[in-house]
This record gives structure tokens, C-alpha cells and sequence, in this order.
């Protein structure tokens, strides 16, 4: 019991339990799914179909916590990879052309590579600090969206680009499988390769590291890649389950809710260790809070305010200092000095 | 003459000042005048400062991304008790100050007590002070109380014919009363030490944490200042004001040549880093054509050459640091 407490996944499960539960008492049929049209509908896969582009940072952005860094850019790539995606579907005569949509994709996927290898090039080559270096990405890649976009909403018409973010596949929505894709492969990885470990060694000490022969700047290079493609993916479901782009307000947060969701998967900010299920359960965690919020009728904004007291008890948890003070107040509850010394002499 | 390398960055962001207003200048008809240069601070004298309390915290070694939602959070107290509770201005002001403060003490005292990156606290924050505008409105409140018009709408001649707003005079004295505290006080230097070393400054028998909780309560009660002088500037409280204002206000501190590590800055540096963004957004409405998606870009790559700058200037002291 005490092993099953102290699993990783315990307290991240439980709370998603306790969130699901109370759904359940307040909508009896939360739990219910339904089949229309050979799709299956339902709460449940409301929260994965919409939860899935921050699943998809939460992945990337766990490795590049791994490596004691962060990236604040995701948001911004988000939203320059729909942006460029639907900029260059709605130039086209023929919206459906299963080359363009292709094109599209790979274009978009492509420029996401570019931007993390960009903020890798910062972090591993100039040696800058992370949360300094995509901050440049943060300010300037929401500049950049605009400037795709023109500042407007971008509409697209193409049925087949809408299919990767709303339509399914074998009755479930198909961007489920584009997460589980990008999952399956980082945790082949990092957990059936020695990647996972490099990347773990480096988030201890990249000095160390490298003297032992890891290559410490090409693990940290291709962590903010792999943290941009994820982005721009995520980029691509946002946007096609709108059919549109919107380079102002697309993956505003995003960095906020990804950081937050490796957080509370159990992923420690200093680095050195990384739980990718975790943060899939943390992701969830967030995704259920808001659609449970939606769903008992309070104002969606007051979601800010539940999301920075779950920041901070994640983080008082985590800290030492805390979990020492806390400690030494519950053994002094329990054993006060007289009750000690009485103790003894009877 | 040579000139001491710790002064390079800052002369590097005056110099860029001057270039690109004399730049302007050249460029468009009207854009030389005294005006011009005064608007500059009537329109960034809220950024002015937020940016005042954020080099304190970067000096520091620490990071405050809640300064756009405290700013949100001021406007929106201000408009709801002056508006809806008809309280006066001289109590709300007061007290939106002593809420800000209060904030950032708490933060500080969080980050230092229970040593939880500044980062992390302070996103807590944000999303509490942007939260906490919504639970008291989600709609926008004006504001039409006589006293907060009449600041708004006071012009403070100067000679040759142009103006101040009283906003712009609040941030100017704000400017000069944090550079008196940061280079004549000793609060100052405890904060330029615990930037450089906190491990030195604690060997020293500087008083670390409550410098610390110090720096993060300075932040907030500029920021709530920043957002007092926003309620003149915009006459309403709402939840979306200053959205994204804490990176405009990292970049201004960086640009304006504090090094993010911390313990290497000028409050100076800061106050052009400010103009310089103002002087970009003034460009770009001259031009008329570009939009104002450019000015990020433009900040971005400025935000960019300003890093590599003091990478490239302080590689000595980080290679000893690491």
C-alpha cells in the first residue's frame, strides 16, 4: 500500500479520480457515451478530442523540462503553425486536394522544427538562459502569427483538413491518435533507448554529462525541437477542429497550462527527471478542471483562479522546505514536550 | 578615455535611442518635436512604472510575470468601488497601492520561505490577479467620477508649447525615486548583491530574505501604481487590460541592459529601454501602413541582439559563475 502510494502516478490519478467522481454526482450521465453516425459522443471524449493539442506540448514541453529548461514560445508556435497552414489552404483554388492538404501539414510541421531548433540553437549553442531565450520566440512568434494571418481570422473550407482535429476514425476523434503517435514514439525513446537517460543526465548536470560522453548540446538541441514540432502539431489540431486561424488568440496560455501539466504529472522543475505519462494525466487534469467548470455554470474565467491555487499547492507539495515545516508541525501536535517528559517518568 | 565595460550595454540602449528617434525624425515630417518626445512618456507611463519595480526584481535575480494581471486587477478594484460602491478616490487609491503591495508580499514571502522558483509563484499569481478580476466583473467598467476624468484630462504645460499628463509625472518621479534606491540606499545594495551571490550575500550577513520579500513587494505595489495611473489613461476596469504586459516589461529591462541573471543593471537602462519600445510604436503609426504586429516582431529581435550583447560582454563573469 505504502508502494502504491508513493508510485509517481498516485496523487496525479487520484485527483483526476476525485475530478471525474464529483462530475459524475453533479451529471449523472457524464459517464455516458453515444454513437451517432458511427462517431462516439460524450464527455469523456469531449475531453480527450479537445485536450489533445495541450496533451501534445505537455509531451514536448516535458522533455525540455527534463533537461532543466523551459520553453515560453509553444503558445506562439501554435499559433504560427495553424496560421501558416491555413494561410497557405486558403490561397488554393481547390481547398480538398489531398496534395495541398499535405503540403500544408509538412510546411507547418517543417516551420515548427525550424522555430524549437531555433530556441535550441539559443539554449545548447549561445548558452542562454531557456526561459530567457524563448521568451524572444514568445514575444516576436505571436508577432509573426499576426503578421501570417494579417491580423484577421484566416476560414478554411477543406473537409480533409478539418478531419485531423474533429473528424474520427474507428469511432474515435482521429486527433486522439495523433497524440497517442507522438506519445508512443517519445516514450519508445526515451525509455527504450538510452535517450531518456542522456536527457536525464544532462537536466542533472550538463557539465557532468558531457565529460562522461554524452553529447549534452545535441541532447538539449533536439529536446526544443522536438518540444517545436509537438507545438506546431498542436498548432494543426487547434486549428483544423475550427477550420480557421487565428493568429491573435491561438495557444494564448498555452505555455501557462503545458508548464502546469508537466508540473502536476510529478515532473520536477530543477530537472533530471521526467514522467511522460504523468504529464498526459496532468494534462487531463487540466482539461477535466476546465470542462468541469463549464459544466456546473460558473464563468469559465474563474478557471484562472482554481489553476493558480492547483499551481501553488502542486508546488508547495514539491518543496522540501515546505514538506519539512509541515512535518515538524504535525510531530509537534502530536508529541508536545510535556506529554514526552510525562511519558518517561510514568 | 576608455569606457568601463560594465557601461556598454546601457550606452549601447541611449545610443540606439537617439538613433532611432533621429531616424524618425529624418523620415517623417512632424515626428521632431518636443510633443513627440513627451507622448512618449504620457502613453508608456504605466509600462514606465511597472518596469521600475520589475528591474528591482531582476537586479534580484528573480522574475514577476504577475505585473500585467496585478495591473488588470487594480483597474478593475478601482472602477468597481468607485464606480459601483461610490467610495472616494482618496481611499481607493490607497488602498488598490496597499493591495499591490500586499501581493507581492506574499509572493515573496512563497518564494523565499518555501524556495519555489520566483518563476513558478508568480504564474501562480497571474492567474489568481487575472482570476480574481473576473469574480468581481467579466464585463468592462467606464469610469465617469470627476476626479479620475479631471487627472485624466489635466495637461501640464511646459515651455515651448507641449505638455505633460500628470500620469507621465507620477512615472517620472517614480524613475527617480527608484534610481535614488537603488544606487543611495543600502536596500539597493543588498538587492545588486543578492542578485550577483545569493549564497555571498547570506555569508556577508545581508538580510537575503527580507530583501527578497522586499523586491517582490516593491513589484507590487508599482505595478498597482502602474495600474492606478492605467484606470486615468483608459477610464475603465477590465479583466483583459494589460494582457502580455509582463514579457513588454521583461523586454524593456533587458533592453534596457539589466543582465537577467541578475546583479548587472541600471534603472536608467530601463527607462530607455521604455522609450525605445515607445519610439518603435510611435514609428510604426507614423508609417501608417505597418500594423502593429511589427512592433513585437521588431521587440523580439531587438530583445534577441540585447542577450547575445550581454552574452557576449559577460562571458568572463558567467564562465566564472558556472
Amino acid at each position: 500500500m505504502s508502494q502504491l502510494v508513493k508510485h509517481h502516478l498516485f496523487w496525479p490519478l487520484c485527483v483526476l479520480a476525485v475530478l471525474l467522481l464529483f462530475n459524475l454526482c453533479y451529471s449523472p450521465d457524464f459517464f455516458s457515451i453515444t454513437i451517432h453516425d458511427g462517431h462516439l459522443y460524450g464527455s469523456l471524449i469531449d475531453i480527450l478530442n479537445f485536450g489533445a493539442p495541450l496533451i501534445l506540448v505537455a509531451i514536448g514541453m516535458t522533455l525540455v523540462v527534463a533537461t532543466k529548461g523551459i520553453d515560453l514560445s509553444v503558445g506562439s508556435i501554435v499559433a504560427i503553425s495553424g496560421a501558416v497552414a491555413c494561410l497557405s489552404i486558403s490561397k488554393a483554388s481547390d481547398q480538398n486536394a489531398l496534395g495541398l492538404i499535405l503540403t500544408s501539414v509538412l510546411l507547418a510541421a517543417g516551420l515548427s522544427l525550424v522555430l524549437g531548433a531555433w530556441n535550441g540553437l539559443l539554449v545548447s549553442g549561445a548558452g542562454i538562459q531557456p526561459i530567457i531565450a524563448t521568451l524572444i520566440l514568445m514575444v516576436a512568434g505571436r508577432g509573426i502569427a499576426q503578421l501570417v494571418t494579417g491580423g484577421q481570422i484566416i476560414t478554411v473550407t477543406s473537409t480533409k483538413y478539418a478531419y485531423i482535429g474533429s473528424g474520427s476514425l474507428a469511432a474515435l476523434p482521429f486527433s486522439i491518435f495523433v497524440v497517442a503517435l507522438v506519445l508512443v514514439i517519445a516514450v519508445l525513446l526515451t525509455r527504450k533507448t538510452a535517450l531518456g537517460l542522456f536527457i536525464e543526465a544532462v537536466g542533472c548536470n550538463p557539465a557532468a554529462s558531457s565529460m562522461s560522453g554524452i553529447r549534452a548540446r545535441w541532447v538539449i538541441l533536439w529536446v526544443y525541437v522536438f518540444c517545436g514540432l509537438c507545438a506546431g502539431i498542436a498548432g494543426l489540431l487547434l486549428s483544423s477542429n475550427v477550420s480557421s486561424a487565428d493568429g491573435n488568440n491561438a495557444g494564448l496560455w498555452y505555455e501557462l497550462d503545458a508548464i502546469l501539466a508537466v508540473v502536476i504529472g510529478g515532473t520536477s522543475l530543477n530537472g533530471g527527471r521526467f514522467y511522460l505519462t504523468g504529464t498526459v494525466i496532468g494534462a487531463l487534469i487540466i482539461q477535466t478542471l476546465t470542462t468541469t467548470i463549464y459544466m456546473i455554470g460558473v464563468p469559465p474565467e474563474i478557471t484562472l483562479v482554481v489553476k493558480a491555487f492547483v499551481v501553488l499547492a502542486v508546488c508547495l507539495i514539491q518543496s522540501d522546505t515546505f514538506r519539512a515545516a509541515i512535518a515538524a508541525r504535525w510531530k509537534s501536535r502530536h508529541y508536545p514536550a510535556e506529554k514526552e517528559v510525562t511519558r518517561h517518568v510514568s | 578615455m576608455s569606457l568601463n565595460r560594465k557601461f556598454i550595454p546601457i550606452v549601447v540602449t541611449i545610443v540606439l535611442f537617439l538613433v532611432m528617434f533621429a531616424a524618425g525624425s529624418f523620415r517623417y515630417t512632424g515626428f521632431f518635436s518636443l510633443q513627440v518626445l513627451m507622448n512618449l512618456l504620457i502613453d508608456n507611463a504605466f509600462l514606465l512604472i511597472t518596469a521600475v519595480g520589475m528591474s528591482f526584481v531582476i537586479l534580484s535575480g528573480g522574475i514577476d510575470l504577475s505585473v500585467g494581471s496585478i495591473i488588470a486587477l487594480s483597474t478593475m478594484v478601482s472602477a468597481s468601488l468607485v464606480q459601483q460602491q461610490g467610495w472616494p478616490p482618496a481611499v481607493v487609491i490607497p488602498l488598490v497601492l496597499l493591495m499591490g503591495a500586499l501581493f507581492g508580499s506574499i509572493m515573496g514571502a512563497i518564494i523565499h520561505y518555501f524556495t519555489i522558483q520566483p518563476f513558478i509563484v508568480t504564474l501562480a499569481g497571474m492567474f489568481l490577479a487575472r482570476g480574481l478580476c473576473y469574480v468581481i466583473s467579466i464585463d468592462t467598467i467606464t469610469i465617469d467620477n470627476s476626479f479620475y476624468t479631471a487627472i485624466a484630462q489635466t495637461r501640464i504645460p511646459l515651455p515651448g508649447g507641449s505638455f505633460l499628463s500628470i500620469s507621465a509625472i507620477i512615472a517620472l518621479v517614480a524613475v527617480a525615486v527608484a534610481i535614488f534606491t537603488a544606487h543611495y540606499t543600502r536596500f539597493g545594495r543588498n538587492v545588486y548583491a543578492l542578485g550577483g551571490n545569493e549564497q555571498s550575500a547570506l555569508l556577508m550577513g545581508l538580510p537575503v530574505g527580507r530583501t527578497k520579500v522586499l523586491v517582490y513587494t516593491l513589484s507590487g505595489l508599482c505595478s498597482a501604481l502602474a495600474g492606478v495611473v492605467f484606470t486615468f489613461y483608459m477610464l475603465s476596469g477590465y479583466g483583459l487590460h494589460a494582457v502580455g504586459f509582463e514579457l513588454d516589461t521583461i523586454a524593456a529591462v533587458v533592453i534596457g541592459g539589466t543582465l537577467l541573471t541578475g546583479g548587472v543593471g541600471y534603472v536608467l537602462g530601463t527607462f530607455f529601454g521604455v522609450l525605445i519600445q515607445g519610439v518603435i510604436q510611435t514609428i510604426i503609426s507614423f508609417e501608417g501602413t505597418l500594423s502593429s504586429w511589427w512592433t513585437k516582431i521588431v521587440i523580439g529581435l531587438l530583445l534577441f541582439i540585447f542577450i547575445l550583447l550581454q552574452r557576449v560582454l559577460s562571458s568572463r563573469r558567467l564562465t566564472l559563475k558556472e
